[in-house]
């Protein structure tokens, strides 16, 4: 690991303005990814600025009937609370689907949207990859790339943003709030907040230097049967291949988003309107545009399938 | 504040900065124990336990957050000591296996895992059972978990939700069934 200078600001605005001072200065809440990922020199920054002591950890009703979920809360917490499991049961779903009961005690609402994807040559650094190293090219694309996107990928980059609480978010239609070093805020719809790769594969989000989020605002509950299914590799503690966060009536009516198909959580409103047809109506236009490489087509039938569960799951 | 700003011991000499390591101070609670380090500021909090309070209780596995077997319990929850710095805890209360337990008073889930044979070579056996622990709390808490059928409803010690949870604790020798027979004897004698 590189070695780093370390401060504890006191308010959101001065931590925002302690990372744009310098291109070097990453943010850190719960450190799970960030640390991981510095132990490996993925990531190299040289001043650490620890948000930790900023408050931003409870979770308050909005006037419009929404949640307002601070930024530091915890994984844990946050799938915990009361009125999330009582009416946005698929972010407490996606939530516990993820990680492990060590991480969730750390990880943060606003870290698990920021954490980075788990394509094994972004892991390597004995590999090509761009986000990583933008212009080394991408080893993944004739590589061993199961695991990464079948849609919205492009000839610089795969990968999948492997989170699934931001998928709930997607689903339930949140928007990211932040704050910059001049101390004002701005909210970014979640739709709008992970990019695609495009030709700048290391730009994860549309966030912009020492923007720090202070907190997500989930509007007012969305009637239904709040499902996350997650399929993986095994029963517990590993990423999804193909995940469908979903709220749906009795007649199949509602909303869904995919993970682990893209490098943002993938959704596309138009398609919902056949929900009630069945999940080959709705993957075939949600997925339509889709490019899997030779070792994950797979994940479009899965994508079906697991669609199809969570309909029967709402149907009965 | 302990740490609130550390600099570089020579922030003027740009050359040193490309490596040079920043030291910063921090004070805890270790095993009801108050410490003060003097720690680089890349010190994990794992390798500060290990290396400078010579806590060799909690293990380094994989060091990435994948294994467990450095799983402690801070300011009531378990975390993996791995992923963390040890200068984020100032002011923090810190139990590692050691703090839980000795030879001659083990805890109740030591005990357990001695009587149920809850480990074969024994190096994840700190981290599971700090795990352990925390996760019967976890449990009494309420805190549903990926198999709580009714997120509604106060989840309950079942040997699916004790593998669920467990599940951020690898061992390799594969000693999971007997595990989960010591976490539940220690629940039941509990309730």
């Amino acid at each position: 690991m590189k070695s780093f200078t370390y401060e504890r600001p006191s308010s959101p605005a001065e931590a925002a303005a302690a990372v744009a001072a310098r291109p070097d200065a990453k943010f850190i809440a719960g450190g799970t990814n960030l640390l991981d990922l510095m132990k490996l020199q993925i990531e190299t920054p040289r001043h650490l600025v620890d948000v930790n002591g900023l408050g931003l950890d409870t979770v308050e009703p909005t006037e419009e009937g929404g949640l307002r979920v601070g930024a530091l809360v915890r994984n844990t917490d946050l799938a915990a609370h009361p009125r999330v499991r009582k009416d946005y049961g698929v972010l407490a779903r996606a939530l516990l689907a993820g990680a492990s009961g060590q991480l969730r005690n750390k990880a943060t609402t606003a870290g698990n949207l920021l954490q980075r994807t788990r394509c094994p040559y972004f892991y390597d650094t004995a590999q090509a990859c761009n986000k990583r190293q933008p212009g080394s090219g991408c080893a993944a694309l004739d590589g061993v790339n199961r695991s990464l996107a079948v849609i919205g990928g492009s000839e610089a980059c795969i990968a999948t943003h492997p989170g699934d609480m931001a998928v709930a978010m997607r689903v339930l239609d949140a928007t990211v709030e932040t704050v910059d070093a001049s101390g004002s805020g701005r909210s970014i719809p979640i739709a709008e907040f992970h990019r695609l790769p495009g030709d700048e594969p290391q730009r994860d989000t549309n966030l912009r230097p020492g923007e720090l989020i202070t907190a997500v605002t989930l509007p007012k509950p969305v009637a239904g049967t709040h499902i996350y299914r997650k399929v993986r590799d095994r029963a517990s503690y590993a990423y999804a291949l193909v995940s469908v966060a979903a709220i749906l009536g009795k007649d199949g009516s509602g909303h869904v988003a995919f993970g682990g198909v893209a490098h943002k959580p993938w959704r596309v409103e138009a398609a919902e309107a056949d929900l009630p047809k069945g999940a080959k109506a709705v993957t075939a236009r949600v997925f339509a545009d889709a490019k899997p490489t030779h070792e994950n087509a797979f994940k479009l039938t899965l994508a079906e399938r697991t669609l199809t569960a969570a309909l029967n799951q709402a149907r009965a | 504040m302990v740490g609130a700003t550390a600099a570089p011991q020579d922030p003027g000499a740009r050359t040193a900065r490309t490596d040079a390591p920043v030291l910063a101070t921090v004070t805890f609670t270790v095993n009801g124990e108050r410490r003060t380090l003097e720690l680089d500021t890349r010190t994990s909090l794992l390798d500060a336990a290990r290396e400078q309070l010579h806590l060799t209780g909690s293990k380094k596995g994989c060091d990435h957050g994948q294994c467990g077997a450095c799983t402690m319990i801070v300011d009531g929850r378990r975390i993996n000591a791995c992923l963390t710095l040890a200068i984020m805890h100032q002011g923090a209360e810190i139990v590692t296996v050691e703090g839980l337990g000795q030879p001659d008073n083990l805890h109740p889930m030591q005990a357990a895992f001695v009587r149920h044979d809850g480990y074969q070579c024994g190096y994840c056996t700190p981290g599971q059972i700090c795990s352990s622990v925390a996760v019967l709390e976890e449990i009494k808490a309420g805190i549903p978990s990926h198999v709580t059928a009714d997120l509604g409803a106060a989840p309950q010690v079942t040997e699916m939700e004790i593998r669920e949870r467990m599940s951020g604790n690898i061992c390799r020798c594969g000693a999971y069934s007997n595990i989960v027979e010591a976490i539940t004897e220690v629940a039941g004698s509990r309730a």
